[in-house]
């Protein structure tokens, strides 16, 4: 009896919980399925003359639509390549002692305490100088400084998992270690890289300061393009909630098909 | 798990040490390279040594940014953790509702962050946003996060809440099912409370990634921009000009390039000490446990 009453007050926190979780996000869908009169006119908590006017604008302006398949892009080569070279990484921290390897560690990790800020400048200067300014690969380049450190530490998680008899059985077997490392060792670790190539994806996904400075035209990121919404006319609220609305999707989905590996790359993570 | 001693292991690492190199020392030189000069604009510089590192000790508006962003950061460690923990003691353990919930709870985090900001400047508005409106027209409570300081550190403080307690909640969700079901099994035997379960039974448990929550919470809290940037643009007034508010404006806004570099460096250097004496605590920790 005291239990299901638990049951029924935890379901009700939760339940509390994810309203006032979703509310704010509610209300610029909402907003976004408004004209910019009835947003400005009368306030009311669902649209009463639904349009998707606003959401028409963004998929028939390539300036508007190029802004998601250029973070796409960008945020998809990074999750290739940050994983590509975290793993030979991980593997090393998880599995050998080397000289100045937990400092190294400890450096990979400071590379997330940078104030961006005053970086940016720098960073501007550099990609122009390698003439990859305004390019995909710039921004991808850029955000292996925090997606790497982070890929290596939930990797090594994963794989200090992986008993060390199983890379000693195959060396007595005659693999190779290239051969072993990919025909045996990758597919034990498959859901580690699944849950690491999520992370990646969304840290790469949200950054917004150094995807912004390193682009212009070419290649720039959807988050950037919103702040076109600022006219002369004021701003046109309807387009930038419609435009907020498509930056959550993929993430959204991205949550959806790792939901159930989320809870397992924090818990095996190098704590 | 016993490591081998290998120094060729280091052939591994480098693709990760050149990477990273590139992105993180190549800048970092170039800022160390303004912080020691006074520059005017493209091949206008001048050498000043020192100058901009003694003005960092004496300059009140730094101060003044650094200590907001201290007590910003500790207000918001002082929610999220507490409520992140109660959260995931509250979330299903498995099945259906599980898998829901933590789609849910992910959901803030993958968020662009100046559409977190966009969506918090929209939401707290007295005469479009909802959360402003009800503020203001039903609960008559005068709210405006442009002209109120109070009001606009509320609102920073509100949003960072909701977008980063998910983290909390997610880290302490994963560590309560790394608990074996024994540990519960024999709490039952010994009737114990569950208050008692908490205390003696998951909270030591989830020491390790609570660490790491509060470790990466600081880390970020303490170079937030983008957000306050788009909501409040640092103000009313200074109010809400946090570090990193404050050193974009001075390097960017007045191209005070040679000062901003200087306190950033020091600001860097600050927040490296204390992760190192953090990070070496959850690496002696996680020694304990495995003995």
């Amino acid at each position: 009896m005291r239990d299901s009453q638990r049951r029924w007050t935890n379901a009700l926190i939760m339940v509390l919980y994810f309203i006032l979780l979703m509310l704010p996000i509610y209300w610029m869908l909402n907003m976004s399925f408004k004209t910019n009169e009835e947003i400005l006119g009368v306030f009311s908590l669902w649209p009463r003359n639904p349009t998707l006017a606003n959401y028409r604008t963004i998929f028939t302006d390539p300036a508007w639509y190029s802004g998601y398949i250029n973070s796409i892009t960008y945020t998809t080569m990074n999750t290739v390549m940050s994983v590509a070279i975290a793993l030979p990484a991980a593997y090393a921290f998880s599995r050998y002692n080397f000289l100045g390897g937990n400092h190294l560690f400890f450096w990979l990790l400071t590379n997330r305490m940078a104030p961006a800020a005053v970086f940016l400048l720098p960073f501007f200067q550099l990609y122009q100088n390698i003439g990859l300014y305004d390019t995909h690969l710039a921004v991808a380049l850029a955000h292996l400084l925090f997606n790497v450190p982070l890929s290596v530490w939930i990797l090594e998680g994963f794989m200090s998992g992986v008993p060390k008899e199983i890379d000693e059985t195959a060396a007595i077997d005659g693999y190779s270690f290239p051969r072993f490392f990919f025909r045996i060792f990758i597919p034990l670790i498959r859901s580690g890289i699944g849950v690491t190539a999520f992370f990646a994806f969304m840290f790469s996904w949200v950054e917004l300061l150094l995807a912004r400075t390193l682009t212009s035209v070419n290649a720039k990121p959807i988050a950037a393009t919103m702040t076109r919404t600022v006219s002369a006319s004021g701003m046109d609220w309807g387009l930038l909630a419609a435009a907020g609305v498509l930056t959550i999707i993929p993430g959204a989905l991205v949550i959806y098909f790792v939901r159930n590996y989320i809870a397992k790359g924090f818990a095996l993570g190098r704590v | 798990m016993e490591k081998t001693k290998n120094n060729r292991a280091w052939l591994l690492v480098l693709p990760v040490v050149l990477s990273v190199s590139f992105s993180a020392i190549i800048p970092l030189m170039t800022v160390v390279n303004y912080s020691v000069q006074d520059i005017f604009g493209p091949g206008q510089r001048v050498w000043v040594g020192k100058e901009w590192y003694v003005d960092a000790v004496r300059d009140a508006d730094l101060h003044a940014a650094l200590l907001r962003n201290l007590l910003f950061s500790f207000e918001a460690l002082l929610i999220e953790i507490p409520l992140g923990v109660f959260l995931a003691l509250r979330m299903p353990a498995r099945g259906k509702w599980a898998s829901l919930s933590l789609v849910l709870i992910a959901l803030p985090l993958l968020i662009p962050w100046n559409v977190v900001g966009t969506i918090w400047q929209i939401f707290g508005r007295a005469d479009i946003g909802l959360g402003g409106y009800f503020l203001n027209n039903l609960l008559g409570i005068p709210y405006n996060y442009t002209l109120n300081a109070r009001d606009a550190w509320y609102t920073i403080l509100v949003m960072d809440v909701w977008h980063w307690t998910p983290l909390v909640a997610l880290l302490a969700y994963a560590g309560l099912r790394a608990i074996p079901e024994a540990y519960y099994w024999a709490a039952r035997i010994d009737a114990a409370s569950n208050w008692a379960i908490f205390r003696f039974i998951q909270l030591p448990k989830l020491r390790g990634v609570l660490l790491i929550a509060v470790l990466l919470r600081f880390m970020d809290s303490f170079m937030i921009y983008t957000e306050p940037f788009v909501v409040t643009g640092g103000g009313p007034g200074n109010a809400t000009t946090f570090l990193s508010i404050f050193l974009s404006k001075l390097a960017v806004g007045q191209f005070d390039l040679g000062p901003a570099a200087a306190f950033s460096l020091i600001y860097f250097l600050l927040i490296q000490v204390f992760s190192y004496i953090f990070f070496t605590t959850i690496r002696n920790i996680g020694r304990g446990d495995a003995t």
